[in-house]
């Protein structure tokens, strides 16, 4: 061997400090949290709404207020969380707000026009779920198409089949008188029951709350989390490190479909029925939550617990907006604007103290 | 052969034997042969459509040769995916393919092979486990990552190769091929992962270095391949060649003057 070979170069720079790195303050490392945005925003909307509350009393900011825009939040949020993990890894679902109608119909029409019994149905929707979810992934891997585009197809496809199957069936655009299946009062105890009276908090707050925190430890402490950032941040380099990168989105679509089957059951538990349009314009609202949330629309980077905070900054619009006398139609105005803000803050803020540039 | 390579094993630990790869009716590879030894640097050398990136996927089981044979420490092989390459001990680091910008360094290290504890079906990742492995691990090689949860996006070009061959190592590569871990680098960052290169021959790892850049071959580099249009046309061991006639031979001579004269009357 030559004599170049023989160790070459300096005793590195291992030992000593390395004079161009700036301390990471604590400031720092608060900031290059994703969830930075959203938690301001979420501040910044409650101050807003408990100031131009309305109500005898400013029921806003009382515990009766945080009832009524958690109960709103949290149909949103169960879905919005696995979205902001389906965003992390790399793809979207169009299709997740039409499945609350899809799977909410399918149990519905399986009570009332064929007697199953409650929870043998609920099961069956969260079957179907999976599987639409599967398919939804499935497409996606195996044609290479943007899942933007599988999903719309997806969604305009059960849209239409909510519609048509329905007036096929029944007759009319609703499914009624589920409440009338055997087993419905143990499955609407579970799924739409209320708590802590007399500020009466929906059951399905508490759902919203369980899957945040499973999300969050899987995203953060597992492999499995892992691997759904890096899918998303890079798939090639995934791929070349042993990720099962197909198995993993594929996963994700079927995580997302579920949740969405979740609302499905809550909303056909509360409700005693469902409509044939139900949940149709969610979608964007479970992504609005996502991206508030602090998750990149090009994938890799996002928390279970940003979009759980858009999540509730959506349903503080809602009921804030009607507590404060103003007419409702301007909640999607103010939407608008605050995930404007909220991205602005996230791009700036977060990229500067994630140190991509300063 | 011009010479028989020095070797601190006699046996290679990656052979081909007058491999061949077509695809339709188009020849990428014709009749490459060559030996990788255990604790040496092995340099393929050749120009853009050389054949280089073919070869690459050939070693690292992305494509199986036409015709020929792979032998992996003496015994014939045949890879169907670049798992099973892997699990033989043959590692890849593709350029600015190999790591994820956006998560952080340990995370990076540890991608693929998360450490894990707890009882399935909950397990987490050990993340004290894996950050004190990862600094240790590119302390070893002379980098030093003050804090593990930086996204790797903002290491630079030379460290982030640095990583990406620091994790192939400590999980166990016999064979590291490194494709074009330079090009992209200026003459620090390319320090940087040349002195990698030698530090993981030393721990007896046979190293295959593919670059167009005869000069970081040289500084590095045990045994020379050229390679061009498909063939390999060119074979050297360090003590026999100089730096100006690996830089000659890679230019291709004749035409190296060629070029010359014609930009000479241009000016």
């Amino acid at each position: 061997m030559g004599p170049t070979n023989s160790q070459s170069g300096t005793p590195l720079a291992a030992t000593k400090a390395d004079e161009r790195l700036a301390g990471t303050s604590l400031l720092v490392r608060v900031f290059r949290r994703p969830e930075i945005g959203a938690l301001m925003g979420a501040l910044v909307v409650f101050v807003l709404f408990a100031l131009v509350d309305q109500t005898p009393g400013h029921i806003f900011s009382s515990l009766t207020g945080a009832a009524r825009w958690s109960d709103y939040a949290s149909t949103i949020g169960i879905v919005a969380v696995p979205v902001a993990l389906l965003m992390i890894g790399g793809e979207f679902d169009l299709s997740a707000g039409v499945m609350v109608g899809s799977s909410g119909l399918f149990g519905g029409l399986l009570i009332t026009n064929w007697g199953w019994p409650v929870w043998p149905a609920i099961g069956a929707m969260l079957v179907f779920a999976l599987v639409v979810g599967f398919l939804n992934g499935y497409l996606v891997m195996a044609t290479g198409l943007p899942s933007f585009i599988v999903t719309l197809a997806m969604f305009f496809s059960l849209r239409g089949l909510n519609l048509g199957l329905t007036k096929l069936l029944t007759g009319t655009v609703r499914v009624s008188d589920v409440d009338k299946g055997a087993g419905f009062d143990s499955a609407h105890a579970v799924f739409s029951s209320e708590f802590w009276p007399p500020y009466d908090f929906k059951i399905a707050v508490v759902w919203w709350i369980a899957i945040a925190a499973l999300a969050t430890w899987a995203l953060t402490r597992t492999k499995f989390g892992n691997w759904v950032f890096a899918v998303g941040g890079d798939a090639t380099a995934a791929r070349n490190t042993g990720v099962p990168v197909k198995r993993t989105k594929i996963t994700l679509f079927m995580c997302t479909s579920l949740a969405a089957a979740l609302v499905g059951v809550i909303d056909l538990t509360r409700l005693n029925g469902i409509q044939a349009g139900q949940g149709v314009g969610d979608e964007f609202q479970f992504i609005i939550a996502a991206v508030v949330g602090g998750c990149l629309l090009t994938g890799g980077y996002g928390s279970a617990i940003g979009s759980s905070i858009g999540a509730a900054i959506i349903g503080m619009a809602f009921i804030g907006i009607a507590y404060a006398g103003w007419n409702t139609d301007w909640t999607w105005l103010f939407l608008g604007i605050i995930l404007f803000l909220a991205v602005l803050v996230n791009t700036f803020i977060g990229k500067r103290a994630r140190g991509a540039r300063r | 052969m011009t010479a028989e390579p020095m070797a601190t094993s006699d046996v290679p630990a990656l052979r081909l034997v007058d491999v061949s790869k077509y695809f339709g009716n188009v020849i990428a590879l014709k009749d490459v042969s060559l030996s990788v030894f255990p604790g040496q640097v092995t340099c393929v050398l050749g120009d853009n459509g050389a054949g280089k990136s073919t070869l690459i996927k050939i070693l690292s089981g992305v494509h199986k040769a036409s015709e020929g044979q792979m032998m992996v420490d003496g015994v014939a092989r045949e890879f169907e995916s670049p798992r099973q390459a892997l699990d033989a001990g043959i590692a890849t680091v593709y350029q600015d393919l190999a790591t994820v910008p956006l998560m952080s360094v340990w995370r990076n290290f540890f991608l693929g092979n998360e450490p894990t504890k707890g009882f399935p079906p909950f397990r987490w990742i050990d993340r004290r486990y894996g950050k004190s492995v990862c600094r240790t691990e590119m302390a070893e090689i002379g980098i030093d990552i003050r804090d593990p949860e930086q996204p790797v996006g903002t290491l630079s070009g030379g460290e982030r190769q640095a990583v990406a061959i620091a994790r192939a190592v400590h999980f166990g590569a016999k064979v590291l091929i490194l494709d074009e871990p330079t090009s992209a680098l200026g003459v620090k960052a390319s320090g940087v992962v040349l002195r990698y290169v030698l530090r993981a021959r030393d721990r007896g790892i046979a190293v295959v270095f593919i670059t167009h850049n005869p000069h970081h071959a040289f500084l590095v580099g045990d045994h020379f391949y050229l390679l061009n249009r498909g063939a390999m046309v060119q074979e050297f061991v360090r003590d026999n060649v100089t730096r100006e006639e690996l830089v000659k031979a890679m230019a291709g001579g004749a035409e190296l003057e060629v070029l010359e004269h014609e930009l000479e009357s241009l000016r």
